[in-house]
């Protein structure tokens, strides 16, 4: 029997980056809001210092800073007639677990989407004909533009700090910039981050091939910056300890240097860590949350009633809560109808290392930043032709290599013995001018049967279903890798490799090898409450006060990383949340 | 362990081999601890064969693994070799023998030889690589070997210096010997 | 007469509505000066806040304002401050307005028996009655708590408090602060402060070894609970020589400016007392401050290649650097900058010594509420280590103060071995 906890306006579940935004705009307007964390409570000086927190083998490889997969997992199959199995300890992504979520430890790549990506179905339909997209891809126009969202775009990137360089200011190309990227009003807040030798480099050759590089957009200072709420962020020193790890110097952009410091002075603002949200309660229409129910270490089990709830966990965590909540329809694959578990999508990515002459490349790849990089927009989205080629989608392409880091990056040339005395000499003559990885950073569209459930057969702690993944590539992604793959290859090569070896991503989808935690959709936002579970503003079709954040909310995944979406969505959100639902709460958008 | 860890990582003029380097300890310290037990895995029934893309499905954790496997490893050797476990035996054989596992040729009863085989050289090459404090790199001679200066966190002042040899040594987290006044 | 203010306020409010207030109103005003003004009360709790009572009057998070009870550390073993609410039995409800004054002062509670000296009143006496009695009236309207304190804590022979007698011969010059007239009326303002209200030299000068501030070190910093108070003359090594007036306001108005960051103490002091104070009197605070001249003596810088020195730059390149600069310039309002900075160059390295082991967390205020921290090194760095790495600092880019050896880090470590905080 839950215990019963005094009324609050506002109950947030998960207190990440979209956590941390609504609690602030929501505090911000006067409500009274508690934030409800599963993880324990993360602060840079005391939990990342920058004194023990460059181990490799603690954060990267044994992920101390992740979610155990004993606390919550998923099950897995690639194809509908398969059994799911447990992931039983993680591979191809790696979910966050802690205040702050994955802001504390994520690279800080900060890209906006196409305006194309948007309104993908129509731009698409119209550039090549509904024919030309496979009959089981599920894609959807979001019901926001870009426009829509290019003012909250800018409050998330001045909120970090963003070190860039504009490529389109309000419709005027510039030079450094990336020339395909959407409209932005004004500039990046801080100036880009410098590049190593081997970003240059492959910066050089792609101008040389005719391309238009320009430097990643960065969530990395390059230079001290305070934020607009006040807030004192550090310049980054290179450390090449970024994706995994929390920063220790407070120079990368997350909820605990941007948000939390002013947050937790509020005192309209209360937080609760190491509280896992089990399900969000509904009276008795269905159509009303009247708030949370949640267990503490001591498993003890506490009702947190609330007149506003927002789902603020992360993207697959979200549609966990709604199956669990019974909020909305769930999605069948066979009779094509439903909306929980919908369009869930990945990221495709691929790679190419690059071998180079020791005598005469020293690429020090331990000094680098998390979103360090020269990257070319020219294969992403609909940016280029695609009616020869037979594929849809694409992806940025980036020598954004940001470690050094010897267990991951001691790579040996193809053709090398893997151990054994060749092998050791092989490590130490590369290490220094192998270019490792690269990015081919691409789209993941969405099908038919790629989707998620609830598992038959396995279950949590407290024995509830696992969520269960149906998930392969097809066809369309895996052209897209080879050709993208392809290209950056060249580059590579013009540059002087002296051997190259080209990963493209080939099916069918493992769970072992890790590919970014860009795991999307499943709660996706859209025009039509029978194809998506939360319309424009984030708000659920089914239960007007509870809304959806997160990139649980994507249609389909474009070829970029996908934060600075998910952030300007959040605030997107809280805007609507703040002009229009408090005043007047129910629907914001009529069925 | 030491004799698998000196054939995987030899030993050279310049640089020590796995066992001087510590592996072998390293990776016993590593079974000791939650790697070794999957502590923080999803260690839930049922346990069922899956597919390669399934990844790990078995009940027995690294360190179960390990003294199966060692001990099936040994006695496959014994019998193979004239009655000699791994360890005794010329370093020629120790690596036809690692060689047949790597290609899947030799049976470890339970557990699968060529997957456990990757687990070796995995952790092997983890403990030659990470910070010497967990045992292995000992004295950091795998970070000299390749030019990695350690667990260092400030290069504000050598982003802009390309192609250059970055010049100090490497420090670990425990430090340097260079931390230490000397006299 | 019985003095529940407070109650008198809400039945005086409620005579008012019923209309038959005549007695009530009547007896208010015999009390004499109206300590129930609204200016008198807001004055009291201005001044207040800059003689700083909460801090030693509270028990830190315990939701008791001025109930007492604090440990107070002094060289002759710990005091606890006593109830200062309005209580009538635990607290000081009972005093007169006299005994009160007398109190703060003159050092002698109303049963003529001395008050330590952990109790400023050698600087308060610089205070003028008037400002002490608004103090009274601000202190009659806060929540009477009823908290018995003990305030005999200290031992043999120091809890004879006849003895403090002779103490104050030496020690204490009663008498009310007395303009300078060759200086501006904003340098005396700040005069007043520093030397009564704001009671700086109770912790920033050093002492004897009876207790009493050394007036021929006036501010040049003490030791106390574990840190060193630094400097606080216009020295330019260990001063205040290299801040500005608008620097220093800065300070303690927000708990950063850009070179340093209030931590331990002097954050407390800062949430409770100089954050509260308006503009006028910060500047006027910084314009003494900075007029009292410093010991300006300058030691030779020790060469970077004293073993200490060359140990001390690889610690701090490896593990210091990411914030603190290779320049030592730190990062405004983020890092403290090392280069010129006070605390580095202090005669006694105690804080820096503390820092190092123990880490930090600078203050948060609402105008600065990043609140940055420095990491604890104690696990990762040795005597040796942390004293090399001292030493540099206090040698490097243009700073000079004395070495630190490797067995004063082991006694800051014993000391610190029973600090909790």
């Amino acid at each position: 029997m839950a215990r019963k906890l005094p009324r609050k306006d506002v109950v947030i579940i998960g207190l990440g980056w979209t956590g941390s935004i609504l609690a602030n705009e929501l505090t911000d307007e006067g409500l009274d809001v508690v934030a409800i964390e599963r993880g324990p409570w993360r602060d840079a000086p005391t939990e990342f210092p920058p004194n023990y927190q460059q181990d490799e083998l603690r954060y990267r490889i044994r992920h101390e800073l992740f979610l155990q997969p004993e606390q919550n997992t998923f099950t897995f199959r690639n194809k509908m007639d398969q059994t799911a199995l447990p992931i039983r300890t993680w591979g191809a992504f790696m979910p966050p677990n802690g205040v702050g979520g994955g802001g504390v430890h994520w690279n800080a790549e900060t890209w906006r989407f196409l305006p194309s990506d948007f309104v993908l179905r129509t731009h698409l339909t119209e550039r090549y004909g509904a024919n030309f997209l496979p009959e089981d891809m599920t894609i959807q126009d979001w019901g926001v533009t870009y426009d829509d969202l290019e003012p909250h775009y800018d409050q998330f990137e001045y909120l970090c700090g963003t070190s860039g360089t504009a490529g389109n200011l309000r419709g005027v190309i510039q030079e450094g910039g990336n020339p395909f990227e959407g409209p932005r009003s004004r500039p990046y807040p801080n100036p880009p981050q410098k590049q190593g030798f081997g970003h240059t480099l492959w910066g050089k050759a792609a101008r040389e091939l005719g391309y238009r590089p320009f430097p990643q957009p960065s969530g990395n200072m390059s230079q001290a910056y305070t934020n607009p709420l006040g807030l004192h962020l550090g310049p980054c020193t290179y450390c090449g300890f970024c994706e995994w790890f929390g920063c220790g110097n407070y120079s990368k952009a997350s909820p605990q240097t941007t948000i939390l410091p002013v947050l937790i002075r509020k005192p309209n603002f209360s937080a609760r860590d190491n509280c896992e949200v089990t399900h969000i309660n509904l009276d008795r229409s269905g159509k009303r949350a009247t708030g949370v129910t949640f267990i503490d270490t001591s498993n003890v089990e506490w009702e947190q009633p609330a007149d506003l709830v927002i789902l603020a966990a992360f993207s697959v965590f979200n549609v966990q809560m709604l199956f669990n909540s019974g909020i909305g329809k769930p999605y069948d694959p066979v009779t094509n109808s439903g909306v929980v578990g919908r369009n869930f999508t990945h990221q495709t990515m691929s790679s190419v290392d690059g071998f180079f002459d020791k005598e005469k490349f020293n690429f020090n790849p331990f000094i680098a930043s998390g979103a360090i990089g020269m990257c070319i927009d020219e294969f992403n989205g609909d940016n280029f032709d695609h009616g020869p080629l037979g594929f849809v989608g694409g992806g940025y392409l980036g020598q954004v290599q940001t470690s050094g880091r010897p267990i991951q990056n001691t790579l040996v040339p193809p053709g090398t013995p893997k151990w054994g005395a060749q092998w050791k000499k092989a490590v130490a003559d590369n290490y220094l001018s192998t270019l490792v990885g690269g990015s081919i950073h691409a789209s993941f569209y969405s099908y038919r049967d790629v989707y998620l459930d609830r598992d038959p057969t396995y279950t949590d702690r407290f024995g509830r279903p696992l969520m269960r993944m149906t998930i392969d590539f097809h066809d369309n992604e895996l052209k897209a890798a080879q050709f993208l793959t392809d290209k950056y290859a060249e580059i590579v090569k013009s540059m002087g490799a002296r051997q190259i070896a080209k990963k493209p991503r080939k099916g069918p989808y493992d769970i072992a090898p890790y590919q970014t935690t860009h795991l999307n959709g499943g709660a996706i936002m859209g025009p039509d409450p029978n194809t998506s579970a939360v319309n424009r503003y984030l708000q659920s079709w089914d239960v007007p006060n509870v809304f959806v954040m997160g990139a649980s909310a994507f249609p389909q995944n474009a070829g970029y990383n996908p934060t600075d979406t998910v952030c300007a969505l959040a605030f997107w959100s809280a805007a609507a949340i703040r002009n229009q639902y408090l005043k007047n709460p129910g629907p914001l958008v009529d069925a | 362990m030491e004799a698998i860890a000196d054939r995987m990582i030899p030993p050279d003029p310049e640089t020590p081999g796995g066992k001087d380097a510590g592996c072998a300890l390293f990776v016993d310290r590593q079974l000791a601890g939650p790697y070794g037990h999957r502590e923080g895995h999803y260690n839930r029934p049922p346990f069922m064969h899956g597919t390669k893309q399934q990844g790990e499905q078995g009940e027995a954790g690294p360190a179960q693994q390990y003294r199966t496997a060692l001990a099936a490893l040994d006695h496959h050797c014994q019998s193979k070799f004239s009655g000699k476990p791994f360890a005794e035996l010329p370093d020629g054989d120790k690596d036809a023998v690692l060689h047949d596992l790597e290609g899947g040729k030799v049976s470890l009863g339970s557990i699968e030889g060529k997957a456990f085989f990757e687990q070796v050289l995995k952790d092997i090459q983890t403990g030659f690589f990470a910070d010497p404090l967990y045992g292995g790199n000992r004295d950091m001679v795998a970070w000299k070997m390749i030019g990695y200066p350690g667990a260092r966190y400030n290069y504000l002042d050598w982003i802009d210096r390309h192609n250059e040899r970055f010049p100090l040594p490497p420090v670990g987290l425990t430090g340097r010997i260079d931390w230490t006044p000397k006299g | 007469m019985r003095r529940q203010s407070k109650t008198s306020v809400v039945l005086i409010a409620a005579c008012t509505i019923a209309g038959c207030c005549g007695a009530f109103v009547a007896r208010a005003n015999a009390a004499g000066p109206d300590e129930q003004k609204f200016s008198e009360i807001e004055r009291g709790r201005y001044l207040a806040a800059a003689a700083d009572c909460f801090a030693c009057h509270t028990v830190q998070d315990s939701g008791k304002p001025y109930a007492g009870g604090r440990p107070l550390e002094t060289p002759f073993g710990s005091i606890t401050s006593p109830n200062i609410t309005p209580d009538q039995e635990t607290g000081i409800g009972s005093w007169t307005d006299d005994q009160f004054d007398t109190a703060v002062r003159k050092g002698i509670r109303p049963d003529g028996s001395h008050l330590y000296p952990a109790m400023p009143y050698t600087s308060y006496t610089k205070m003028s009655r008037k400002d002490v009695l608004a103090i009274r009236a601000y202190l009659n309207t806060v929540d009477p708590i009823r908290n018995s304190v003990t305030v005999n804590t200290l031992p043999f022979p120091f809890n004879i408090r006849t003895s403090l007698a002779v103490w104050k011969k030496l020690y204490f010059k009663q008498g009310e602060y007395k303009p300078d007239p060759h200086q501006s009326a904003e340098w005396n303002r700040g005069a007043s402060l520093v030397e009564g209200a704001g009671h700086c030299g109770a912790c920033h000068t050093p002492r004897t070894f009876l207790g009493g501030e050394k007036a021929s070190r006036y501010l040049q910093g003490a030791s106390l609970q574990g840190w060193f108070a630094p400097d606080i003359t216009n020295d330019d090594k260990t001063g205040l020589g290299k801040w500005t007036t608008d620097d220093i306001v800065a300070y303690l108005k927000t708990g950063h400016n850009r070179f340093s960051a209030a931590t331990g103490p002097m954050a407390e002091e800062v949430v409770h007392s100089t954050s509260n104070l308006n503009d006028d009197d910060l500047k006027a605070i910084a314009i003494y401050l900075k007029s009292v001249p410093g010991k300006n003596t300058s030691p030779e810088p020790l060469p970077a290649t004293d073993p200490q020195m060359v140990a001390g730059e690889a610690i701090y390149r490896d593990t210091c650097s990411a914030c603190h600069g290779l320049d030592g310039k730190g990062v405004a309002r983020l890092f403290p900058s090392l280069a010129g900075s006070a605390v580095a160059q202090s005669n006694d390295p105690t804080t820096a010594i503390r820092v190092i082991l123990r880490g930090a967390r600078s203050v948060a205020t609402s105008a600065e509420p990043t609140a940055p921290g420095m990491p604890s090194f104690a696990w990762q760095l040795n005597n040796d280590q942390i004293a090399a790495v001292t030493t540099y600092i206090r040698n490097a880019w243009g700073n000079s103060a004395s070495k630190v050896s490797p067995s004063a880090v082991k006694k800051r470590k014993a000391d610190l071995k029973n600090r909790p905080d």
